[in-house]
């Protein structure tokens, strides 16, 4: 049997592939909004259709082929029908970050020489006006939701209403037009400017064409045997390129149902509603939930908790090794069925995983143990490695090889090859063509045979799988000349689900020491039913019986780094906790959450030269920025603490590299 | 650009509202909604308001100050019929009556929130909103209590009113919790969507920002300027923060023991001398 993907190769651009779903499946549902509480759908017919008429609509403002159009705000279907709008008309679409203030959208504007702009709501088309004079060329403002617009007269500004009945009178008058259109589209166009948060620096935008998108998601949809059948959640941010593979381009790709949650804050709630087949988090995200089982676990009956506690033990035994079709005595498969029974399946049926066959996470490292969770649960969960500049998949977990410490074997038609540094290098149909008006940095980043460098540190193991260590850039020496890679360090903290966040210094340096964001989730419930009285964050994380939590978490990463015969000497010697969470609104995380160093040293540096000197506390004054953009100031003295470290254990790691 | 000097405001909203036509900037309303005259209502000995005369304009949005235990709150239980004044008279759409009653003004269309939130706590916010459409309810108790029948479609209506409020409110995610499990901010929001459902030509809102933080408070403002705008509600709200006072009102009075100081746009309030002496004291 051809899987769905196979069946539409010959079809090389969305707008192709619309009007194929539209032709072959038409009352099969193509994405769905809960909407005033209720699901609506509409069916493939339905979505080109609309489509059509945005198109028409936005060909009558004078949207033009190669014109650029500025998608922001949550996942909407009306948002993805202007990605196969715009890319009909042969324009690209350039998804932005919702949540990004004014200043950062307006250099991608600029940059991207956007015309016109599609906005969820007054939110953003306030920003978007906001930053209008510094974005000469952007033109026209289109909105989904007129709530709280209605006294804008501006011209350029239109509702999506009023440019979709445009564009039906435009259709009625230019019958030919929207077809003749799509079929001038090719393989080899561009299909999407991606622009990439960027850890250091100014964003760049990643140019893909249709040939990059569709070639990766339709190898990786074959692999995974995707078909029609699969139910998506899309509720990660439209502009980064995981949602554009996994919601826009396999659902095109597949003929699959893509659903938009009710509101950011509704996700968990419609997940469970929806019970997804195919699903994809970043590993905070398995973090949380699972957080948040615990916590709930903590506050049940006792016998709640102790079928609960004897149930997860078995699942640890033996779930695993189920899933991975490994052989598991007969005792061992009742009491498992026995726990689907009572505990996993109530479980995995509140938490929306009831259905899922194929769960990726990728973007960080995962812990072991979160890991570990899910798969003795039943649940598919395997992880990734990819990257914008990939069109997302580098390597894949196959089914039967899955481990928690490693990424995976190279995605179909992937080349990866380690470099002398450590850095991993690659090669594959979906690597980007550029990088929008930059090229030195393509240059910097690509080859002249197509190797692109990513920049992380990693290498192969035994099995054949890659395993990525740190960031190159960031992986240091300490003064002794061992080797120091921050990343490694910090997930093994964050692996507690204590600890939010953490940033480690030591290149350079005699030894290692942490910051620490404590999780307000976790140890905030862990101090009400200690009745702990707090008023702020600041106070929470100050307290010392916090500090001593947080003190026996270092001490047992300590504890596994000194039986690391390399990283024995990058056990943390000092930390504190910050007063405050590491935000990417002040600059301190990328807009994806991944922690910008150099920002954070600098900003910081009074701290991490008391680490040094020997100091037991210190004074810190911090900006903070609001979420309407004003500033304020953060003031604490904040506590040192020196944690044991261990003498490099004898054990010999097994898992030799 | 205009006389209305908005330096509270932030600047964003600033932009937005440069950007918006002249005719905004400066609202006007002449029909007269609601207009209390010389009204005086004493507790026993204490006279709690003396001779308050004002009236409120359809479409606007009306602002109550003043210092604590100026009359504020009585005022609005006079206007919603709670409290029955000794004297003066009330004309709400031109009809005019000595007192109101709480279950008629609610007829008429008068919804109103409180200082100290006065939601059902262990009831869901759905369940908390779908009281507001009591009064809109046509079938009785018994056809109510059953699922199928005629009350199945009306219970459909009602509930697609609730939802769109739930949206505009952007409450979704608290759509089935319980109220007394969330905070108060919420609460607040809660309570205004349950005063929404029931439709109001005069929605009263008391203390709609009290104990709230700056997001919290800018949010519900944003809220309160869009029911304004979205529905065509008239407002009238008491509220202590002044920046918000001043930014979403069209016209403002002012209480002090019961008697009326100022009233008048933001502006003339602010610059009014005997207010600033309200506020802030005089030497004696």
């Amino acid at each position: 049997m051809q899987t769905a993907a196979a069946n539409t190769a010959q079809l090389d651009t969305f707008p192709k592939l619309l009007l194929h779903h539209a032709r072959t499946r038409p009352s099969h549902p193509a994405v769905r909004e809960k909407d005033l509480g209720i699901w609506q759908s509409w069916s493939w017919q339905e979505s080109a259709a609309e489509v059509r008429a945005l198109a028409c609509g936005l060909a009558s403002l004078g949207f033009a082929r190669g014109d650029r159009i500025a998608i922001i705000g949550d996942n909407r279907p009306r948002l993805y029908w202007t990605m196969a709008a715009a890319q009909a008309l042969g324009g690209v679409p350039v998804p932005l970050y919702q949540d990004s203030p004014a200043a950062e959208l307006a250099f991608v504007i600029d940059h991207a020489e956007v015309r016109f702009a599609m906005a969820e709501d007054q939110e953003q088309v306030d920003k978007l006006l906001e930053l209008r004079d510094q974005c000469p060329k952007l033109e026209r403002i289109v909105f989904d939701d007129i709530r709280g617009l209605r006294n804008y007269h501006q011209g350029f500004l239109a509702s999506f209403d009023a440019v979709t009945e445009a564009g039906r009178a435009f259709d009625r008058a230019n019958p030919e037009f929207f077809e003749t259109e799509v079929t001038k589209g090719k393989g080899t166009d561009t299909s999407i400017l991606c622009y990439t948060s960027g850890t250091t620096g100014t964003p760049k935008g990643v140019v893909l064409t249709f040939n990059n998108v569709l070639v990766t998601a339709r190898n990786a949809a074959e692999m995974e045997c995707l078909t029609d059948k699969e139910e998506m959640l899309a509720y990660l941010p439209m502009a980064w390129v995981g949602d554009h593979i996994f919601s826009y381009a396999q659902s095109y790709v597949c003929g699959f149902c893509v659903s938009c949650p009710e509101s950011g804050a509704t996700v968990m709630h419609d997940l469970r509603e929806l019970g997804p087949t195919y699903f994809f988090a970043p590993p905070r995200i398995f973090e949380n939930i699972l957080t948040n089982v615990m916590i709930r676990m903590e506050d049940a009956g006792r016998l709640k908790r102790w079928i609960f506690d004897s149930f997860m033990g078995v699942a640890q035994r033996s779930g695993v090794r189920l899933l991975n079709g490994e052989p598991v005595s007969l005792g061992d498969r009742l009491k498992y069925r026995l726990g689907e029974l009572l505990v996993y399946g109530p479980l995995k049926n509140t938490l929306g995983l009831s259905r899922v066959r194929l769960a990726y996470t990728a973007g960080e490292a995962i812990g072991p143990d979160i890991f570990d969770f899910y798969r003795s649960l039943g649940v598919n969960l395997k992880q990734l490695y990819g990257s914008t500049e990939a069109s997302v998949f580098i390597a894949i977990q196959p089914d039967g090889e899955i481990f928690a410490d490693t990424v995976g074997k190279p995605a179909p038609e992937v080349e990866i090859r380690v470099a002398e540094n450590g850095e991993v290098l690659f090669r594959s149909p979906g690597v980007f063509q550029e990088y929008f008006k930059s090229p030195e940095a393509t240059e910097n980043t690509k080859t002249e045979d197509g190797w692109v460098m990513t920049g992380d540190a990693g290498f192969f193991d035994e099995h054949g799988h890659l395993k990525i260590i740190d960031r190159a850039k960031d992986v240091g020496k300490l003064n002794d000349g061992s080797l120091f890679a921050p990343k490694y360090i910090e997930n093994k903290l964050k692996f507690f689900p204590n600890i939010k966040e953490a940033v480690a210094f030591g290149d350079g340096r005699d030894f290692v020491c942490a910051f620490i964001n404590i999780d307000l989730g976790a140890l905030g419930n862990w101090a009400e039913r200690r009745n702990i009285a707090y008023g702020s964050y600041q106070e929470l994380a100050q307290n010392p019986e916090i500090y001593g939590i947080i003190k026996s978490h270092v001490e047992q990463v300590n504890k596994d780094l000194a039986s690391d015969p390399k990283l024995s000497s990058s056990q943390i010697r000092r930390f504190l906790v910050l007063h405050k969470e590491l935000d990417p609104d002040d600059g301190e995380m990328t807009r994806t959450r991944k922690v910008r160093r150099g920002v954070i040293a600098e900003r910081y540096d009074a701290l991490v030269d008391a680490f040094y000197s020997g100091q037991d506390h210190c004074r810190i004054e911090s900006q903070v920025t609001f979420e309407d953009g004003r500033k304020g100031v953060l003031s604490a003295d904040l506590k040192i603490m020196d944690a044991e470290t261990y003498a490099p254990s004898a054990r010999v790691a097994q898992a030799a590299e | 650009m205009s006389s209305t000097d908005t330096s509270m405001a932030a600047p964003e909203s600033d932009q937005a509202l440069g950007a918006q036509p002249p005719a905004e900037i400066a609202r006007r309303f002449d029909e007269v909604l609601l207009s209390v005259d010389e009204i005086s209502l004493s507790f026993g000995g204490v006279k709690a308001l003396t001779g308050i005369s004002f009236d409120i304009r359809k479409g606007e949005i009306r602002a109550i100050i003043g210092p604590n235990g100026a009359g504020k709150t009585s005022m609005l239980n006079v206007i919603n019929g709670f409290y029955h004044p000794q004297e003066g008279t009330i004309t709400y759409q031109g009809e005019v009556r000595k007192q109101m009653r709480p279950h008629r003004a609610a007829k008429q269309g008068i919804a109103r929130t409180f200082q100290n939130v006065a939601l059902f706590k262990g009831m869901s916010t759905l369940d908390n909103i779908m009281t507001g459409r009591l009064l809109k309810m046509k079938r009785n108790l018994f056809w109510q209590a059953l699922y199928w029948g005629p009350n199945l479609k009306e219970e459909i209506e009602h509930r697609e009113v609730c939802e769109r409020i739930i949206d505009f409110l952007e409450i979704q995610s608290i759509r089935k919790t319980p109220v007394g499990r969330l905070p108060y901010g919420l609460q607040k929001r809660v309570e205004l969507a349950r005063a929404l459902a029931m439709e109001p030509t005069l929605l009263l809102l008391d203390e709609p920002m009290a104990g709230m933080n700056v997001e919290e408070k800018e949010d519900m403002s944003r809220f309160v300027l869009d029911v304004n705008e979205e529905f065509g509600t008239t407002i009238a709200l008491i509220e202590h923060d002044m920046g918000v006072v001043m930014d979403i009102s069209d016209r403002v009075v002012v209480l002090d023991y019961g008697r009326k100081l100022a009233d008048g746009t933001p502006d003339e309030v602010r610059g009014n001398q005997a207010v600033i002496d309200a506020y802030l004291g005089v030497s004696h």
